[in-house]
């Protein structure tokens, strides 16, 4: 056996055992080792997506000294390499240009415990990636939601502990349904594993028997994945977590986590189920029309959002509603471009929420009106912000334009299912750019064109609110004491000394000043446009890869 | 009730002080909620009566020709006391058959022990928690502040009850003795390391609820569990990482498997079998310290 | 009918159970009680996988006396898979509860959907 065969098992314990070394570890050595680990992973992935590409066959692995149905198993092709590869680059760019918005989020003695949370998400990622059992499939669902809850409220304000319960609440719903689900087939079958449990239920199908039961239990799948990947009914959680917790969380959450119970479901349909059986319950109609929905309505409700940080979730759920029509329209090119989607998306997605870390402060929201005239203060991480913000609005050299052309090319040829796709990628376009293209106009306002705002009026305001956190307070000092250092700040720095907590003196809030710039911020953003750039112009092989992925996955 | 009046008597306030313009008109919202809420019960409605009636379709309870007594069943039964060496069969399943599903369990303990640390651990008074907590204590209780914060103090011991010292100073012993035969005994008879190490983490918190923390931090303190956590999965996890690379690689792994039904048999799963305990008693001990005075 | 039902009693209250945890997860406002609806969801499914697993007339699957034959013991996979469970609901309890004291600490309430609105309300006034 080649040696190579050995890597989806060496980065899925690479990561867990970072896990364990990094609890007792210090924050600076904890985040370098979680760094170093996540490279590694990368570099392990490209290897085996080169050794899976040139092969062009897929392995099994087993996990333990027992063959396949006894034991547990783990199985690797291009598509798992792909995902392990953008899972890992995700991560570990997220880490890289995140690591001053952690260094503000987080209490010191915590930090390391942030990067337990983030290597168990990636390790979590991985084997749901790799698995080839269903139960296992499961088990690690449950890592990735908790390490999930975790990195929302990790900021520990009162707002993204509502948002992590409420995450949390709604995502047990969604595990309890998937276990039930899990079990139910489990009787119908007598079989974990995904081969297996695919030849069980062709012979069933085949045979008429249990017909409704097996309808029931990919339902179930289904509604207990959505849930988590925050399909258009169960939106509700998505704004507040993407919004409110810190970037690196966001950026994380929204282009690894919900990727990955995506990857899970299209495992569940074409590996476990099988495509017979998933087209005959005729789920897939469901999952195209309320994708179809998920896609205008997300745009729509982004299109009305204030806050910046919550349009970008906004954006999220339309987006996701375009993977979910992919897959619901189910042949092997719609699929392939949900799974591009997937790519495209993670990386853009990734790109908005870490440059535009910088002119938000931090994880601080702003309205979008506040946005006015940054563009010519923060210039790189604005630029960087606004080639995103082009992408997944689907400008042509990008990574969004592919995808969308992908899709609409799946759409073409499917009867009504057509139209309506169609129609619903321009209405969702549209909206897509009215509401990007409004804020990279917003950020590129001549400074003439801006009003003054009256800043000190708006701290005072905030200093006596009885609700606000300290945190906020201290936010919005710091910009002040870079726009106008006068008397007059001093002043009222002065009269609410009480309400900044200890620990934070001035000066510290000064050495905090040039925000999140610092030369791993620019390598990370940079990158992340570079692999922009790469999905655009280079789709071809991995359009190639996704493709024969697909081919050898049944 | 209490509660009730609590959040009555809170919430007047608080919308006198904050303006009170929410983002979404409330008429509207509530209007949507009572959408989602009638479509919720519809549809819990709708789920019971599919449910019950595929499960009445489903093969019989307790019927020997079910589809999942097939081969995987067998095979555990028939052969697993001489591949594992394991008497308990479900024991050898899990620790050995199926030992990635369990590993990734213990991670989920882990990463929930994690999650519960950054929500509760305080930290010196470098914590946002402390301050902004007393200070909206103060406007919730107002004037029974005072009364409040001695009650809800962090370091608040009970007074010494003479009973649950003396029936305590009987009891642990016991218990503890009975969650190490649990854990020792795992592969032999029912129980194993979650269960022998949730009866033994019972033990540590009913010691420290007896006798406090002064006396209970002389054996169980933060690095104490930061220790014995760290070596137990790291022990737990190159093992299986050594298992596993054999397996996969058809290599023997050497590990002796020992005649069954004796304390020392069945290979790594006594070992695993610790580990797990020693995970779930510190776990188990540190959820209970901190919640109750924010660190281990 | 009758027979049918009685045959398939333990899914039955399973189901039943599940969907009363179910509504008791997605319809209470206190939390305290949410999570007790998550338990019992839980508990319900373990119900379910157990008596999956079940044959009728046969012993747990602990060799004892060396009868290693296949037809002595019930089927040990279900049992395996509640045990895994039970673990996973031990977490999410104990990591649910846990946020519900910051909860509390911070809002005075265990009403999700009041703290929610405050939770915004201070949100709006902080910009």
């Amino acid at each position: 056996m080649e040696f190579v065969r050995n890597f989806p098992f060496f980065s899925i314990m690479l990561c867990m055992f970072c896990a364990i070394i990094c609890s007792v570890l210090r924050r600076k050595a904890a985040q370098y080792f979680t760094m170093i680990v996540l490279l590694a992973v990368m570099a392990l992935s490209g290897v085996l997506l080169y050794f899976t590409y040139k092969t062009g066959g897929s392995f099994v692995y087993y996990m333990g000294h027992f063959p396949a149905p006894w034991g547990n198993e783990i199985r690797g092709g291009c598509l798992e390499a792909i995902f392990a590869y953008f899972i890992s680059t995700v991560a570990f760019l997220s880490v890289l240009a995140g690591g001053k918005a952690i260094e503000y989020d987080i209490e010191d003695k915590k930090e390391n415990l942030f990067f337990i949370l983030v290597c168990l998400m990636t390790s979590s990622l991985l084997a749901m990636c790799y698995t080839n059992d269903l139960f296992t499939g499961y088990v690690f669902i449950e890592i990735n939601t908790i390490a999930g809850c975790g990195l929302i409220m990790v900021r520990q304000i009162g707002k993204s502990i509502v948002t992590a319960i409420r995450y949390m609440v709604i995502s047990m719903l969604g595990s309890g349904l998937f276990l039930i689900g899990v079990t139910l087939l489990y009787t119908l079958t007598g079989h974990l594993l995904m081969s297996n449990i695919q030849e069980s239920v062709a012979a069933l199908s085949g045979n008429g028997d249990y017909g409704m039961q097996l309808t029931i239990v990919i339902g179930l799948m289904t509604v207990g994945i959505a849930i988590k990947a925050g399909l258009f009914p169960f939106h509700l959680w998505i704004p507040d977590a993407y919004g409110q917790s810190n970037v690196v969380s966001s950026s994380l959450l929204s282009s690894t986590v919900s990727k990955g119970y995506i990857f899970l479901l299209i495992k569940v349909y074409f590996r476990t189920i099988g495509l017979d059986a998933i087209e005959n319950s005729g789920v897939l109609y469901v999952c195209f029309s309320l994708g179809i929905v998920a896609m205008i309505l997300g745009s729509v409700l982004a299109l009305h959002e204030k806050s910046f940080r919550r349009m970008i979730a906004f954006s999220s759920i339309a987006q996701i509603g375009y993977i979910f029509m992919g897959i619901g329209i189910g042949t092997k090119e719609a699929v392939t471009a949900a799974i591009f989607h997937i790519f495209a998306h993670g990386l853009t997605k990734s790109l908005l929420f870490l440059s535009s870390s910088e002119f938000t402060e931090g994880s601080h929201s702003k309205s979008i009106d506040q946005l006015k005239g940054l563009g010519h203060k923060y210039r790189y991480s604005a630029l960087c912000y606004s080639i995103g913000a082009f992408s997944i609005v689907g400008f042509p050299l990008l990574g969004g334009f592919i995808s969308k052309l992908l899709l609409g090319g799946a759409a073409i040829g499917h009867g009504p299912m057509q139209w309506i796709a169609l129609l619903a990628l321009a209405i969702s376009t549209i909206l897509n750019a009215v509401y990007f293209l409004r804020t990279v106009v917003y950020l590129y306002i001549p400074k003439e064109h801006i009003a003054e705002t009256d800043d000190t009026a708006e701290l005072k305001d905030l200093a006596i609110g009885n609700n606000i956190s300290g945190r906020n307070i201290k936010n919005t000092f710091k910009k002040h004491i870079a726009e106008n250092k006068d008397a007059d700040t001093l002043d009222i720095e002065t009269s609410n000394n009480k309400n900044i907590h200890a620990g934070h003196d001035k000066e510290e809030m000064l050495n905090l000043l040039p925000g999140m710039h610092c030369p791993r911020f620019v390598i990370g953003i940079t990158a992340l446009v570079i692999l922009n750039f790469v999905l655009g112009l280079c789709s071809g092989p991995i359009i190639d890869i996704i493709k024969q992925g697909l081919d050898v996955f049944d | 009730m209490n509660k009730n009046k609590k959040i009555n008597s809170v919430k007047p306030r608080s919308k006198n002080t904050s303006g009170g313009n929410s983002p979404i008109p409330s008429g509207v919202a509530k209007k949507l909620r009572s959408v989602y809420r009638v479509a919720a019960a519809v549809m819990i409605v709708l789920m019971f009566v599919l449910l019950a009636t595929a499960m009445l379709g489903m093969p019989e309870i307790g019927d020997k020709n079910n589809p999942d007594n097939n081969e995987v069943a067998r095979r555990y039964i028939e052969n697993g006391l001489d591949e594992t060496g394991a008497v308990n069969i479900v024991s050898g399943m899990i620790l050995d058959y199926r030992a990635f599903d369990t590993f990734g369990e213990s991670c989920v303990l882990f990463v929930a022990t994690i999650c519960v640390t950054i929500m509760l651990r305080i930290d010196g008074r470098g914590g946002e928690g402390d301050d902004e907590e007393a200070e909206s204590d103060k406007k919730a209780f107002g004037i029974r502040q005072s009364a409040f914060a001695k009650l809800d103090s962090r370091n608040f011991e009970p007074e010494n009850d003479t009973i649950l010292k003396k029936s305590s100073l009987i009891v642990f012993p016991i218990i503890m003795v009975f969650g190490v035969y649990v854990i020792l005994n795992g592969h032999i008879s029912p129980g194993g390391g979650f269960s022998g190490g949730a009866i033994l983490g019972a033990g540590f918190v009913l010691f420290l609820s007896a006798f406090g923390f002064n006396k209970t931090e002389r054996f169980m303190n933060a690095n104490t569990v930061r220790i014995i956590t760290l070596i137990a999965l790291l022990v737990y996890c190159l093992s299986k990482c050594y298992s596993f690379f054999t397996g996969a690689n058809h290599l023997e792994s050497g590990i002796p498997l020992g005649t069954p039904g004796a304390i020392l048999s069945s290979g790594l799963i006594l070992v695993l079998n610790i580990c797990v305990g020693m995970v779930v008693a510190c776990t188990m001990y540190s959820f209970y310290a901190l919640v109750r005075r924010g660190r281990i | 009918m009758w027979n049918l039902i009685r045959e398939h009693l333990n899914d039955l209250v399973a189901v039943a159970l599940f969907v009363i945890g179910f509504g008791d997860l997605l319809f209470q406002k206190n939390m305290i009680k949410k999570i007790i609806g998550l338990n019992i969801m839980d508990t319900a499914v373990y119900l379910l996988l157990a008596s999956q697993g079940y044959i009728e007339g046969r012993k747990a699957p602990i060799v004892v006396d060396g009868v290693r034959d296949a037809s002595a013991y019930i089927n040990p996979i279900p049992s395996g898979l509640v045990l895994t469970g039970i673990v996973v609901s031990v977490s999410v309890t104990a990591l649910l509860l846990s946020l519900t004291i910051r909860m509390y600490k911070k809002y005075h309430s265990l009403d999700l959907d009041y703290c929610l609105m405050m939770a915004r309300r201070e949100d709006h006034s902080a910009g």
